[in-house]
Order: C-alpha cells, then structure tokens, then sequence
C-alpha cells in the first residue's frame, strides 16, 4: 500500500477519529443506543484499517498478539467481577444497586457502566484477534499440514 | 470467602435510609450456591489466559473443579427431598430475569458432571501433556474450563434461551478440544468439523424452536413458558416448536440417526477430553431433552404427541441393536466404546419413553451410571494410549501383561457396561426393565436383555484384545503413571459402589423423575 498515498493519510486522519467515537459510543451506551458490543468492534476496526492500510506488522507492533490475548480475558474478568462484588456485599450476582443501597439507580448506573467497559475490552480483543488469526496465515498450505 | 462480610456489610446501608429503599436481607454464602458454581469456573478460565502461565494453569483448572464438585454436593443435599431452589440473577425476579433452578434432577446432573471433571483433570495432566502440543497446553485448561462451564450452566438454568446461550459455550469449545487431538492424529481437525456443522445445525434448530415459543408466549422463563402453552397444546407453532427442539437436541444427544459426529469426534479427540465428553456432553443433552420434555411441555403434551411412541421409542430400540453390532465390528478400542454410548443413549431415551416414573428412573440413573463407567472405560482407553501410542486392537494386543492395573479397570467398566449384578450398569438396567414390565411391554423387556447380550459381546472383545492376544514382539511398555491410575480405578470403584449402594443414584433419579412426571412446578418469584 506504499504508493496509495490518499489512503495512507485519510487512514492517518481517521484512526485517531474512530477510536474516538469508539469511546464515545461505549461511554454512551447507557444512555443512547450503543454500549459495549459496538464500541468494541468500532475500536477494532481502527486497528483493523491501520494494518489493511500499513501491513500486519506494524499493527502488531502497535497492538501485539499477547497483548490482545490479555486482553481477551480481561473484559471478562471485568464483568464478572463487578458481579463478584455485588455477590460480596450481599445482593444477587450482578445486581448492581448493592453498590448504592440507599439509591439503587446510581449503582446500577455505574454497574451497567463497568460491565459494558468488560464487554468492549473483549469485543475489541476479539475482533483484533480474528483479524490476525485470518491475517497472518501462510498463503498456502503445505503438503504436511494436511 | 463472601459470607461473613456480606452479613454485615448491609445492614449499615438498609438501617440509614429504610425510608428510600426497600430493606435488604443479605444473601449468605449458601444463598448463592447455584450462582457461585458456574462462576468460579467461568472465572477460572479466562484467569488461566490472563495469568498464561503453563505452571499455574492446571491447579487453577483444578481448584476450580474442586469446588465446584464441593458446591455441587452442598447443592444436591439440599434438594434431593424435593427442594425446589430459584437463583434470581441481577435481582430481577422471573420471568422477566433470568432464574437459576436447581432441583433434584439438575443438581443430580451438575453432580455427575463436577464430580467426573474433578477425576478428569488429574488424570488429563500427564495424558494431556502427551497428547497435546505443549504451547497449547495453558490454552487447554481454559479451553477444558468453559467446555465445563457451558455443561454446568446448560444444566442449572431455568431460562430457556440461557440454555442455548450456555449450550453454545460448551459447544464451541468442545470444538476445540477435539480438534487438539491433530497432534496425535490428524484426523482430529475433519472431527472436529464435522461436529461443528451437526452441532451448529443442532443449536439452530434448538434456536429456532425456542423461537417459535418465544412467538407463541412471549416468554424465555421455562416455567413461564410451560403454564402458557398449557392451554395451546393444539397450537402449530408449539408444535413446530417442540420438534425442532427435539431434533436440535437430539443431535446434540446423539440419538440414533443423528449420531454421525460422535464416533470420530470421541475416536480423534485427545483421551482426557474423550473421557469427560462421553461421562458428561451427551448426558446433559439427554437431560435438557427431559426438560423440555417433561417441565416445558409437560407429560400430558407428551401422551397427546405421540411422539415418544412413535418416534424416540422405536430409535432407542434401534440404537440399541444397531450401535451395539457397528461396536462389535470395530478395530479401535475407542471407536468401539464410542458406538456402545450410542447404544448406551438408546437405554437412557427408551426410559424416557415409557412415559413412567419407573422409566424415568431408570433413564437419570442410567445417565449417572453409564457416565461414570465410560469416565472409567475411556480413561484406560487413554492410559494405553499413552503407553503404546494408539488404541487399535492390533496395536494394544496383550497389554493386560505389561499393564495389569488399566486393564483390570477397563474389565470392571465393561462388566458394568454390560450390566452384571454387582456393577452400577446393572442397577440402571434393573429398573428399566422394570418399568417396561410396569408399562407391559414385555418383548421391549426381552429386548433389552438382548441387547445386553450384544454387549458382551464387545466387551469380550476388549478383554480378548487385553488379555488373550499375544503381544507384538517389540519393547514392552510399563504400567500407567499413578496420576491416571488413581482417577481411572477411583471410577471403577465407583462403578461397583453405585452398584452395591443404590440409595445415592436411584434415590435422586426417583426423586428427579416424580419432579418430572409432576410437569412444571410453576414460577418462583420469591426467593434469592
């Protein structure tokens, strides 16, 4: 892609801008339509253009293989923590308003909050991760991997 | 761990502002049991990924385990009298929220599946590390933990779209841990794909009739769904419904026609995974099929179908002759064993379909009982896996010489396979016997005393093999590492107690089956 240069700099211009509205969506998602799932993808795919447009390798050394790995896992374990926490003070699993008993709706507020930021660590893993899976196979297979 | 501080960190909040909300009760540690045993392992596994550390990864898959098991028997206790437990998740009440159920017949399932992952695992960490490409080794605890949370979860949840989320969980990483065995053979991977479309086409099918109820009530919660098609049992859609879950589950169960993914998935499979698939993966199938059944549709729908009858009655017979003779015609011990499940499954729907209490029973302590002698069986499978390299007759040929103590295991599995008295097979065939003299069907009685004949059979093969043949002339290999040993003659022992004492299995299956027969017990909306 060395010679597309529009590409490369509207690419540039727009990776910052996606990551942005990822944020934004994600951060939103509780009080317009949004949230996690799409934040995630919508973060993803600021990574995905970025290696389309300047190769697999230099997305990998921005965003390494491990640590989309981690990050996988870390989403979950964000979720389901918050819900060991409400389990720990003495409400139902995810059950948020035990972070605020006296005023339920701020803790399922800052609950739906802390769960849908799991969700998108873990869509954006993901979707990063499948592209990779897909990105960095061989061409061709050889006769042994038959 | 929660307990003591959830007791007191409450009550504060609750006494300052009672004229705000409402007064909360805490939950203590027991109240959350049916929540805490499929989180820890749900936990546990991306933990393991998190952590990558191949040192940590098996007591981390094996704690998790463990107290699960633990969690299971508290749970069982409970609600073998015929307690009915209702987990609200979020605090959100049913059938809006999702519920947690645990009853005699699901914590009797949940026992069964964490008591055989607790015996698996240690067995799995020599096997797996022989079996398994090593840089894969940490991603195969985590891998094995979500097959297992997926089981457990499929089990507890009184949520119908629940069970196909859970459902898919298991599946797809079952997919996986099929496809690990490409190390040793790699057949593994076509294994692991066949399986991947039947069981994909399986959870559509199940989805889609999940659907049609959702269209015709408007509700996922089981027991919601149950007290609203009561009253449409001539309804199209509900029957369409209770079809195409039959089918999806079915192939999932495996039931006859639709087993073609079991025998190479179960013979390419690493042994480990084999041995907890076979005691744990078709069981759950075959419960959540009786669940549908018998607490979403209910008994009444069930005689008014016909479709027990006509259809699962006359494939469990067919099963049961067919599978057994493709088992007697095979030239690799795990493939062999993985036909006799077949036949095995035929056992468990025939009891299904005598629509009684008796062939209830028989079919739940079946599903115990022949889940813990394949557990058994596959493990020694396994064990000479390891020691000779493959599990073909001619390749094992005379290894009761030089492994004594597997093979001894291996003829206690097969003795209660075929169901001789003193073995937990046999207690399981007893009463399906009896409830089909109950229903006076007495050729389908004949019929399976036959099939039991056709057992010996195979199982005369497989000690043939072990004992009679002459060993090849090459280096004799030694005796298994005590890691497998223990957990395969833990479940030999197992086999002959569960044989011998029949209070634990026939007294859950009896108590499970009269919660079936009883149909839906309706929804709980008080309750943790």
């Amino acid at each position: 892609m060395r010679h597309h240069l529009i590409l490369r700099v509207v690419t540039k211009l727009l990776v910052g801008a996606i990551i942005l509205f990822a944020l934004y969506v994600q951060f939103h998602g509780d009080f317009s339509p949004g949230g996690g799932f799409q934040a995630g993808v919508i973060m993803a795919v600021a990574f995905i253009i970025y290696g389309v447009v300047f190769s697999l390798r230099q997305a990998q050394r921005v965003f390494p293989p491990w640590l989309v790995h981690k990050l996988l896992a870390l989403g979950v374990l964000i979720y389901a923590f918050t819900g060991l926490v409400s389990m720990a003070l003495g409400y139902e699993y995810l059950n948020y308003g035990a972070f605020t008993p006296h005023h339920p709706e701020h803790g399922q507020h800052w609950g739906i909050l802390i769960v849908e930021l799991g969700v998108g660590v873990t869509v954006t893993g993901v979707m990063v991760a499948i592209y990779y899976a897909f990105a960095a196979r061989p061409p061709t297979i050889s006769d042994k991997d038959w | 761990m929660a307990a003591g501080r959830a007791t007191n960190a409450a009550e504060p909040g609750a006494a300052q502002d009672a004229g705000h909300a409402v007064e909360h009760v805490a939950l203590t540690l027991a109240d959350q049991l049916p929540m805490l045993l499929i989180l820890v392992p749900l936990v546990a596994a991306p933990l393991i990924v998190l952590l990558g550390s191949r040192r940590l990864a098996w007591p981390l898959a094996y704690g998790a385990a463990t107290a699960s098991f633990v969690m299971a028997v508290f749970l069982l206790m409970r609600v073998i009298g015929g307690e009915v437990i209702s987990y609200h998740i979020g605090g959100w009440a049913p059938p809006l929220g999702i519920e947690y159920r645990v009853d005699s017949a699901n914590a009797f399932v949940l026992f069964l599946v964490t008591g055989i992952a607790t015996v698996v695992l240690p067995y799995a960490r020599t096997s797996v590390a022989a079996e398994v490409d090593g840089q894969h080794g940490t991603l195969f605890y985590a891998m094995f933990l979500l097959c297992f949370t997926g089981l457990l979860g499929v089990v507890i949840t009184g949520d119908a779209f629940n069970v196909f989320v859970f459902l898919e969980i298991s599946s797809l990483s079952t997919y996986v841990l099929i496809a690990a065995g490409a190390v040793r053979d790699r057949r593994a991977l076509t294994a692991a794909y066949d399986y991947l479309i039947m069981g994909t086409i399986g959870a559509t099918f199940f989805v889609i009739g999940l659907g049609l109820l959702y269209m015709a009530t408007g509700t996922l919660n089981m027991a919601d769904i149950a007290e609203r098609i009561a009253d449409q049992t001539g309804n199209r859609t509900v029957r369409a419904a209770f079809a195409f879950i039959v089918v999806g589950v079915g192939l999932k169960a495996a039931i006859y026609p639709l087993h073609l993914w079991l025998p190479n998935a179960y013979t390419y499979a690493p042994s480990a995974v084999t041995a907890f698939l076979a005691a744990t993966a078709t069981k759950v199938a075959i419960y959540v099929l009786m669940r549908f059944m018998f607490s979403v549709f209910q008994p009444l729908y069930l005689v008014e179908v016909k479709t027990l009858e006509f259809i699962i009655i006359p494939l469990a017979l067919l099963a049961m002759f067919a599978a057994s003779v493709i088992a007697i015609f095979q030239t690799d011990l795990k493939r062999l064993l993985a036909y006799s499940s077949l036949a095995q499954i035929g056992y468990m729907l025939l009891g299904i379909g005598f629509l009684s209490e008796t062939g209830l029973t028989a079919a739940i302590a079946h599903l115990f009982n022949h889940g813990i002698t394949k557990a058994a069986l596959f493990m020694g499978v396994g064990a000479l896996v390891l020691r000779f390299g493959n599990s073909y007759c001619d390749g094992v040929a005379g290894a009761g010489r030089t492994m004594p103590w597997t093979s001894a295991a291996m003829v206690i599995g097969g003795l209660s396979l075929i169901g001789v008295p003193g073995t937990a097979g046999f207690i399981s065939k007893w009463v399906l016997v009896q409830g089909a003299l109950e229903a006076g069907w007495w050729p389908v009685a004949m019929l399976i005393v036959l099939s039991s004949l056709l057992a010996v059979v195979y199982v005369w093969r497989m000690i043939e093999t072990l004992y009679l043949q002459p060993a090849p002339e090459r280096a004799a290999a030694g005796e298994a590492p005590l890691s497998m040993l223990v957990p395969m003659w833990l479940m030999a022992l197992a086999c002959i107690w569960f044989g011998l004492n029949t209070e634990l299995t026939l007294g859950a299956s009896l108590s499970a089956a009269k919660g079936f027969m009883a149909g839906s017990p309706g929804l709980i909306l008080a309750g943790h």
